[in-house]
């Protein structure tokens, strides 16, 4: 044992598979020691649009004004912020308006800021209309316009308070424009480092969470379905006869009807109310051990007549220790290998069932497939929301490439042929 | 030709009882959990339909259909009846479409996006694998891991990748759809220009996920076979490398061929989500838009057909295998 084990773990692939799933799990697990949030709290509000937020750090503006200030002298900090508002697209936009207006070509100039603007503050005038442009595109000239109001302008903001006794705006003082805060010094800062989900829950703890249940998934599916085609194929392989006709019948039945469709019909005949995360793993482990049985069975023949195991039988040992002490040591190897592939392809399919909206019931927890059908049915990929699917894809890439890892890693241990 | 008619004959009953298995689950099934399943589910779609005679047409037509009030064989009967004559209802979701009529026009778009898609998989990864056993290396170290990952890669995975890169930001392919917005169904050359146009992104997906397991079983048949001794004589009689591994190909690919009859059940599963992300107008697309609907009866005649596909192209792979292998021939006369 300790010898086979010395040897596998000197399989590159194992060791490099193996560290990737355990990274994953060590994350799952210690996490959630500092980051003590609910998960599936709404921490975002806003339209279907204003739920995804970009990921960053979000500091808070009403904390920030209240910090004392810093005085940063730095050199480039006019010309960023105009460039954030007027950058080359704007810039074009508006040459193109005022092309239209009837501006000669060579009066603008939009690499120099002062005189396009100024050309623009003197020639714009939102209620001209122009001929052959849309409604929607004069509205965005008035947007723009109204954007780039105050853009040149050194002086700082005022800010005021509604007052307490008369109810009038007071002047409670003044922002420069070289100010700074220390975003240490804020006190309300939070750091959406995935941004926020259609459902504005931080994608972050969501997203180990959903790992977490996913990787449960697969491993109480992975067991159930291991367990129940060991014990089917070593009872036929080793009996034979009646059992193994039965099971074989079976085994071929299973084999050829789509997993997918058995989960499909018993998923949706569970009824939403009714389905947990545990409640799906189970339903994946009693579809998914047919090939297990199978391959075990094919094993348990071959070994059913060694010398070994007549002798165990000419000495009267019973049933149960024959294949316990003669057969399994021989199909241990393969059974694990079997698990790390049922892991893998259960949470495989409860990614796929909860995407056609068959999965785990929605508001308790979150999975992998989950995550990916809410980022489907808000039309995440289509509108550029990256970071509500790509890192649950890269997180269900990286689980499953592991443990494939694995699983050709102990192949090459166990089948010397496979080595180089 | 004893042998063949056997091998044949065993494969024809084999296809007939997992037939009636897959139809007698796709009947029992929804009806062995608790609770009267048409009652509830006829009580929800009537909340959603504004159209009164609507629901009352559905509600007749389905405790008709299903007689829930008759005893369980007589159901089954009645129903084994009307799906005889193609007849699976109306659709709750799409009123007044029935049901076969939705599915005629979708089964189409499925059958010919993914058999195409999962058999050129299927003879990319194979040669990927023959190539990775025999030139090992440098070819080998790359092709490996690369197999591995895109073994496990979720097909859904893929065709959002493909879908954002290629559609969204290169905007090279259209993003959802079988054929243009602005068309409808005919033979013109624009319609079938739009509809090859449509169809790029989905195929590459699919044959993408299939490459990858393909290649790494082949490359395990193919190192069996080059160690045989069969590879020794041929190298010994100074036969070109080109041929043996012509030969070694062959050998090579006949378990395959067992496994491609055995995996497309799963292989058709991850190509029906892959659809969905497309919104390809295939049986996947229609299953969803069914059980977010809860439409009941187009969900059952949806994995009903996905089944019986599955169990024609199984059926069909294996016969033609036993042309291929004459060793089933002599395995079935002994």
């Amino acid at each position: 044992m300790k010898n086979t084990l010395k040897q596998v773990f000197h399989s590159g692939k194992f060791v490099a598979g193996f560290s990737i799933f355990m990274f994953i799990v060590v994350t799952v697990i210690i996490f959630p020691l500092f980051v003590k949030t609910d998960p599936l709290l709404t921490i975002s509000q806003g339209s279907i649009q204003g739920s995804f937020l970009p990921p960053g750090i979000y500091v808070n503006v009403y904390d920030s004004i209240g910090v004392d200030p810093y005085t940063l002298l730095l050199d480039d900090a006019a010309t960023k912020r105009i460039a954030s508002k007027l950058g080359d697209q704007e810039r074009l936009d508006l040459k193109e308006w005022l092309l239209k207006a009837g501006i000669p070509e060579n009066e603008i100039d939009i690499t120099d800021t002062k005189s396009l603007l100024g050309l623009w503050t003197n020639n714009y005038d939102p209620k001209k209309q122009v001929p052959g442009m849309t409604f929607a595109k004069t509205r965005y000239y008035q947007r723009l316009n109204s954007s780039l109001q105050g853009i040149l302008s050194t002086e700082g903001l005022t800010i005021a308070a509604t007052g307490t006794v008369t109810d009038t705006l007071q002047a409670g003082g003044t922002i420069a424009q070289t100010d700074y805060v220390n975003v240490r010094e804020v006190p309300n800062v939070r750091l959406l480092l995935l941004g926020t989900d259609p459902f504005g829950r931080d994608v972050m703890t969501e997203l180990v969470s959903a790992t977490g249940t996913s990787l449960l998934i697969g491993i109480v599916a992975g067991l159930i379905a291991t367990t129940i085609g060991l014990v089917l194929g070593l009872a036929a392989g080793y009996m034979g006869g009646m059992v193994d006709d039965v099971v074989m019948f079976f085994t071929n039945l299973f084999t050829v009807i789509p997993t997918i469709v058995l989960l499909i019909l018993i998923s949706y005949s569970i009824g939403q109310e009714k389905r947990g995360a545990v409640t799906i793993a189970v339903v994946i482990g009693f579809t998914a051990w047919v090939w297990t049985a199978r391959a075990v069975r094919a094993q348990v023949i071959s070994l059913r007549n060694r010398d070994h195991v007549n002798l165990s039988k000419l000495s009267g040992h019973p049933v149960w220790l024959i294949i316990f002490t003669d057969i399994f040591p021989y199909i241990a190897s393969y059974v694990a290998m079997a698990l790390i592939l049922q892991i893998s392809s259960a949470i495989l399919y409860e990614a796929s069932l909860s995407i056609l909206g068959l999965g785990p019931k929605t508001t308790i927890t979150a999975t992998l497939g989950l995550m990916m059908n809410w980022a489907f049915y808000y039309m995440a990929p289509t509108l550029g929301k990256w970071w509500a699917y790509l890192p649950v894809i890269v997180v269900i890439a990286l689980v499953s490439f592991s443990l494939n890892l694995m699983n050709t890693g102990l192949d090459q241990v166990y089948n010397p042929a496979l080595r180089e | 030709m004893k042998g063949y008619a056997r091998y044949f004959s065993k494969k024809v009953m084999w296809f007939i009882i997992t037939f009636v298995a897959a139809f007698l689950l796709n009947f029992f099934l929804p009806r062995m959990m608790p609770g009267d399943p048409v009652a509830a589910i006829v009580a929800r779609m009537a909340q959603g339909q504004s159209n009164a005679t609507g629901v009352q047409a559905i509600y007749k037509q389905y405790t008709e259909l299903f007689g829930t009030n008759r005893p369980m064989l007589e159901q089954f009967l009645i129903y084994l009846k009307n799906v005889v004559h193609g007849d699976f209802g109306f659709s709750f979701s799409q009123y007044p479409r029935t049901v076969a009529d939705v599915l005629k026009t979708s089964i189409w778009w499925t059958i010919c996006l993914q058999f195409p898609a999962i058999i050129i998989g299927f003879m990319i990864g194979n040669v990927l694998g023959v190539l990775a056993a025999y030139l090992k290396g440098w070819y080998d170290k790359a092709i490996m891991p690369l197999s591995i990952f895109a073994s496990g890669f979720p097909a859904f995975g893929m065709a959002v990748i493909l879908l954002v890169i290629f559609g969204v930001i290169l905007q090279w392919f259209p993003t959802s759809g079988g054929y243009g917005f602005d068309m409808l169904p005919n033979l013109s050359w624009a319609f079938v220009w739009s509809v090859i146009i449509h169809y790029q992104l989905p195929f590459v997906s699919i044959v993408l996920i299939a490459i990858g397991g393909w290649a790494i079983g082949m490359r395990s048949m193919s190192i069996y076979e080059l160690n045989a001794d069969y590879v020794k004589y041929s190298r010994f009689m100074g036969i070109k490398d080109k041929k043996i591994i012509q030969y070694v190909f062959r050998n090579a690919m006949l378990p395959q061929i067992t496994g491609l009859a055995l995996a497309i059940g799963t292989m058709v599963g991850g190509a029906l989500v892959a659809e969905i992300i497309f919104s390809y107008p295939g049986l996947g697309t229609t299953l969803l838009s069914a059980i977010r609907g809860q439409d009941y009866p187009m969900i059952s005649a949806t994995t009903l057909i996905i089944t019986v596909m599955v169990l024609i192209a199984n059926f069909t792979l294996e016969i033609l295998y036993g042309f291929i292998d004459p060793r089933i021939k002599a395995a079935q006369s002994d």
